[in-house]
């Protein structure tokens, strides 16, 4: 009998060591003689550095070492582009280190090591920075003007610009019936995971080694950059992976600190560690999200659509970082969606203001994008007053019509195609769900609230980038051991990739151990971003648990002088009825020929990306009088392909749902105009918590399998997030319709509502 | 967010503890339930140089109600203790209404009354029902025992009538008539926030069912909690009902001077404080005492 785990809601093999407190995350983790690290920030927006007196805190007690740029020998490495890496950016790179000018609150300007961190921050305390102020850049629309520059050199605040386009857009909305444009801005905000990051740096004074504890999502990437940097051959490197509480795109990236600590544990012969802390978290960290775009839309009486055009900006704060382009890119990308647009157009600009760096937060640029063009999408049907979901069925891609090519709108990214699906099935799924026909939006007389319900549509891709690895070995114990170049952030890859092994291998998943991202693991490894994991590493273990299938064929051939190709494989065991040899039996006959019974796998999708879509649906109750919006059902649907583990799908789908509900209402960076951060501390920057939560029904639909990999997975991590506002959005909108208010920027606050409606009343 | 070097004394008596003060000085912090003081220090907000703990002082935390049948909340009572407390619950629905509100059941199960009222933050809940409801403050000092009555205890943002090594001991509701109509409703961005403005109000009805006595208070909406005395003369001597809360309401602005913050603006905290004004009346109103 063959086990089958794909497919089953298998409890999370990781969770009884979270649940009991025995994971171990980087803060977990002391070395012997460990040093403590801490960073000294700027205070300022935009200055220029006229002293560090570092005196006083180089003579406290306990104090190790304390080093501004102006103290290192070496010139420091920029932090290098990972992903859309525009070629403009290069003059807009982050040194770890800020020298003779800070541009963002926030910005490394000197470290102290000490002998624990109290000392450190007593120490920081006593480093004195002086400066000259300039003015700060807190608006894209100063980052235009040029008046005053952030990075001298580049001799300009835009980071790049370009255009991109497909079909005749000048055409489609010269003679079109209907057009509309609007204007739309999603708020800076960002992933602001549970754990903050965390790093410990080991060196080996007596030979090349650099051990870095606490990395993951890229690791690889990192390793080769910080190979570099340091002058050390790839293999003297080593990124080690410890338990992460939350990823979302931001944890594991390339950060000053990656360089910081390092140098610190070099200069100090010292393993040191630097733990962020949440007040640095929110100004160190990567933000995102922060887009403007103008945008239109042309479309016939009957609302098909006929053309779209935009200009996206991005304010990308300080620097670029390590993900380039992507956010602003990705918003334009997206902007037609799962839609029949047959002319596109978009200007896109990535403007450097004084602010904390932007980069990729769970749906990058796909959550700016479904907000701008599903806002758009209700605007215009009650314009034509067609039904909105009926608007959307004239507009949504058929099953005939796909695969779709959506062309080049990313410079330098392959022509896109959205693969095979079923859009108007999963919106049908999603409007039976919420029984969107027999819906009446109203003023509730039992409370007076007003009740509505909004939809969205999207799309979303997933599993991008370079190849996967995974190896599997099984042990004399017979124990089996998987591990991967891919990283865990917490999502439940270790549950997921047993389960594939464990089919795989026709074994007890109990025997299945899953090892994750370190550098010393694999060989090589693609990490984990756009919803990577199942498909790549899952494919990778997939491969692996074959060739191992194979090799224990091979081994029993030898025990019994025969050929491989007559013997099968069942129930963990190879076979010569009435005979049989265990996988264990067989691992250890291989020890004793020196060999192992293992096999390394690489999964490569050729960068073919799979589309997941689906839709979304809010109802919400809007208490005019406050401005108090409370969500009260939640429904979503999604096809994912194939689903690995339903239960973490659900799990994946409903976080996405409340971490997009704290993005449309809670979640910002506010800045004044002296670039100083006004929300940093979880006093003023809000996530949404438990007490907020609307019941939330997540439908993964498995109609189509993805055509890209042989199992049919796409990715499940990103669509649960990508359209909240969007439904959100929309469901307001249709509350206050009667009052004809715009709902075109986030977040969407009580203060902003009732701003709104104090200008719609007092015109009645 | 690590606090500076600290020293820490438990005291053994209330006494003890103001000699300590005494002998500290200025920089030595009295600590409770820290849910406010902790979070300061570990911002470098506050630097206190030595911390002397009442968490030792049961004394400080007994319940009774005298036989004026006014009701003695010691200060170091857990807020937790106000919602749950049927000593307090019965005695005062009010105040153990509005404890329900203040943050989360873990911060609620630390945090004093004491320290929330000493800590004086204007958007609190504890210090707008404490000053609702003419409750007299009792401080032990250096110079010996005092009492000071609500209206007079909340100077500004942060700021009370405590004087240096004065520590407060008690506070003393009036009593509470077991008819007595009350309500309280804030706003805040989530369940738990402080709140971005809030209304405690009740009222007593006469034989002719006229409004006899009134307490009407808003928090979130000045640099202190504030009184509605506006508002209350709006409301004394008539009977309930819908247009004379709007008009009772109407008054709030006049007494009230919010400010802007990242939540919300001072004219939404201004508009949804009279709003909120006629809710809780209507609350206040409805409810079946
Ligand atoms: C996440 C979070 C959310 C919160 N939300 C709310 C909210 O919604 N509403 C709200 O009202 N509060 C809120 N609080 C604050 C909380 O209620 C605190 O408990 C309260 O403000 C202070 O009480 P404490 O006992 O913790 O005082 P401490 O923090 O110990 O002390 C506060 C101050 O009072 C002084 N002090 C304490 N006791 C005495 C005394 N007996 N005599 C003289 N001085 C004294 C201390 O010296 C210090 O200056 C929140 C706190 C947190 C951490």
């Amino acid at each position: 009998m063959s086990k089958s785990y794909i497919g089953k809601s298998i409890r999370r093999l990781e969770d009884k060591r979270f649940l009991t407190g025995t994971g171990k995350y980087i803060d977990d983790v002391k070395l012997p003689g460990m040093a403590s690290m801490a960073i000294l920030r700027s205070p300022h927006a935009h200055a220029f550095i006229t002293k560090i007196d570092m005196k006083s805190a180089r003579a406290m007690e306990g104090v190790i070492d304390v080093f501004c740029a102006n103290d290192l020998e070496d010139e420091l490495p920029e932090i290098p582009l990972r992903l859309a890496p525009f070629t403009d950016f290069q003059r807009f790179l982050q040194k770890p280190l800020a020298n003779k000018k800070v541009r963002y609150v926030g910005e490394p300007v000197a470290v102290v090591v000490a002998e624990d961190r109290y000392i450190a921050e007593d120490a920081l305390e006593l480093i004195c920075l002086e400066v000259e102020p300039l003015p700060a850049i807190v608006t894209v629309q100063d980052s235009l003007k040029g008046e005053t520059l952030i990075h001298d050199a580049a001799g300009e605040n835009i980071g790049t610009q370009y255009s991109v386009s497909r079909g005749d857009v000048e055409a489609a909305f010269k003679g079109a019936f209907y057009t509309r444009r609007e204007h739309f801005r999603t708020n800076r905000h960002g992933a602001v995971p549970l754990e903050t990051r965390g790093l410990i740096a080991e060196v080996e004074p007596t030979k090349p080694l650099l051990r870095l504890h606490g990395a993951t999502k890229v690791n690889f990437f990192n390793r080769r950059h910080l190979a570099e940097a340091f002058n050390l051959p790839e293999s003297s490197v080593e990124l080690i992976e410890t338990d992460v509480g939350g990823g979302f795109g931001v944890r594991g990236e390339l950060y000053p600190e990656d360089y910081l600590v390092p140098i610190a544990s070099y200069r100090s012969g010292r393993p040191v560690k630097w733990i962020e802390d949440r007040r640095e978290n929110l100004s160190a960290t990567n933000h995102s999200r922060d887009i403007t775009c103008e945008m239109e839309i042309a479309a016939t009486a009957d609302g098909n659509i006929l053309g779209m055009r935009a200009s996206v900006q991005g304010d990308m704060g300080a620097y670029i970082r390590t993900n380039g382009g992507v956010v602003p890119s990705k918003a334009a990308q997206f902007l037609p969606g799962p839609y029949r647009v047959p002319s596109f157009a978009c200007d896109v600009q990535f403007l450097i203001t004084n602010k904390t760096p932007v980069g990729t937060f769970r749906g990058p640029g796909r959550f700016e994008a479904n907000f701008c063009r599903e806002r758009m999408m209700d605007l215009m049907a009650d314009d034509l007053n067609i039904d909105p979901a009926v608007l959307r069925h004239r507009n949504l891609l058929t099953p005939e019509e796909l695969p779709y090519r959506i062309g080049e709108l990313v410079p330098g990214d392959p022509d896109a195609t959205l693969d095979k699906g079923d859009y108007p099935s999963a919106l049908d799924r999603l409007l039976t769900e919420c029984r969107y026909s027999d819906w009446i939006d109203k003023q509730d007389p039992s409370d007076g609230k007003l009740r509505s319900m909004g939809i969205a549509c999207f799309i979303e891709s997933s599993a991008a980038g370079p190849p996967e690895s995974a190896s599997i070995t099984v042990l004399s114990t017979g124990d089996i051991e998987v591990r991967t170049g891919a990283s865990s952030v917490g999502q439940g890859t270790e549950t997921g990739l047993a389960q594939i092994c464990a089919e795989y291998l026709d074994i007890e998943i109990e025997r299945v151990e899953v090892s994750h991202g370190s550098t010393t693991l694999v060989k090589t490894g693609g990490g984990t971003f756009h919803s990577r994991n199942t498909v790549m590493a899952g494919n990778a273990t997939r491969i692996a648990a074959k060739k191992v299938k194979e090799k224990a064929k091979e081994l029993a051939a030898l025990r019994w002088n025969c050929h491989p190709t007559e013997l099968t494989y069942e129930n963990g065991e190879v076979c010569k009825s009435p005979d049989r040899f265990t996988l264990q039996e067989l691992a250890t006959f291989a020890e004793t020929r020196g060999d192992i019974l293992s096999a390394d796998a690489i999964f490569d999708n050729e960068k073919k990306l799979s589309y997941s879509y689906g839709a979304h649906a809010a109802q919400i109750a809007l208490d005019i009088t406050t401005g108090l919006v409370k969500v009260e059902r939640y429904w979503l649907t999604e096809e994912i392909g194939r689903a690995l583990n339903p239960a973490m799908i659900q799990g994946q789908a409903v976080g996405g749902v409340i971490q997009g509900l704290g993005g449309t209402f809670l979640d910002h960076f506010i800045y004044d105009d002296d670039g100083q951060l006004l929300t940093g501390s979880f006093a003023d920057y809000l996530l949404p918590t438990s007490s907020e939560l609307p019941e939330i029904t997540a439908i993964a639909l498995e109609n189509f399998p993805s055509e890209l990999n042989p199992m049919g997975f796409k990715g499940a991590g990103e669509g649960g997030i990508v359209a909240v506002a969007a439904a959100v959005g929309n469901a307001i909108a249709r509350a206050l319709k009667p009052y004809n208010i715009s709902i075109n920027e986030l977040p969407l606050t009580p203060d902003r509502l009732r701003e709104a409606l104090r200008g719609a009343e007092s015109l009645k | 967010m690590k606090p500076p070097k600290f020293s820490y004394l438990a005291p053994e008596s209330v006494k003890n503890a103001i000699a300590m003060k005494q002998e500290l000085g200025e920089n030595a912090r009295y600590i409770a339930g820290g849910q406010s003081l902790v979070p300061m220090m570990n911002f470098r907000v506050a630097a206190p140089s030595a911390l002397i703990d009442l968490n030792g002082l049961t004394e400080l935390s007994k319940v009774s109600l005298s036989s004026d049948s006014a009701l003695n909340i010691g200060a170091l009572t857990r807020t937790r203790r106000l919602e749950n407390d049927p000593k307090i619950t019965g005695a005062h629905p009010l105040l153990a209404a509005a404890a329900r509100h203040i943050a989360h059941a873990q911060i609620r199960n630390r945090g004093t009354i004491g320290g929330s009222i000493a800590h004086a933050d204007p958007a609190a809940e504890l210090p707008g029902i404490v000053l609702a409801c003419d409750a007299e403050i009792e401080l032990q000092g250096p110079r010996g025992f005092r009492t000071v009555h609500a209206v007079d205890f909340f100077e500004s943002v942060f700021t009370t009538a405590l004087e240096e090594g004065e520590l407060l001991l008690n506070i003393k509701f009036p009593r509470w008539p077991k008819d007595r109509k009350w309500g309280f409703q804030e706003v805040s961005r989530r369940e738990g926030d402080y709140a971005l403005v809030g209304i405690a109000a009740w009222f007593d009805l006469d034989a002719t069912s006229s409004i006899s006595a009134c307490g009407l208070s808003a928090i979130g909406a000045a640099d202190t909690p504030v009184r509605l005395t506006k508002s209350e003369a709006a409301l004394l001597g008539s009977v309930p009902s819908l247009p004379l809360f709007e008009k009772a309401a109407a008054e709030v602005t006049a007494d009230i001077d919010p400010f802007d913050d990242v939540h919300a603006s001072a004219i939404y905290r201004c508009e949804v404080a009279a709003a909120l004004a006629i809710r809780t009346l209507t609350e206040a109103w409805e409810r079946d005492t």
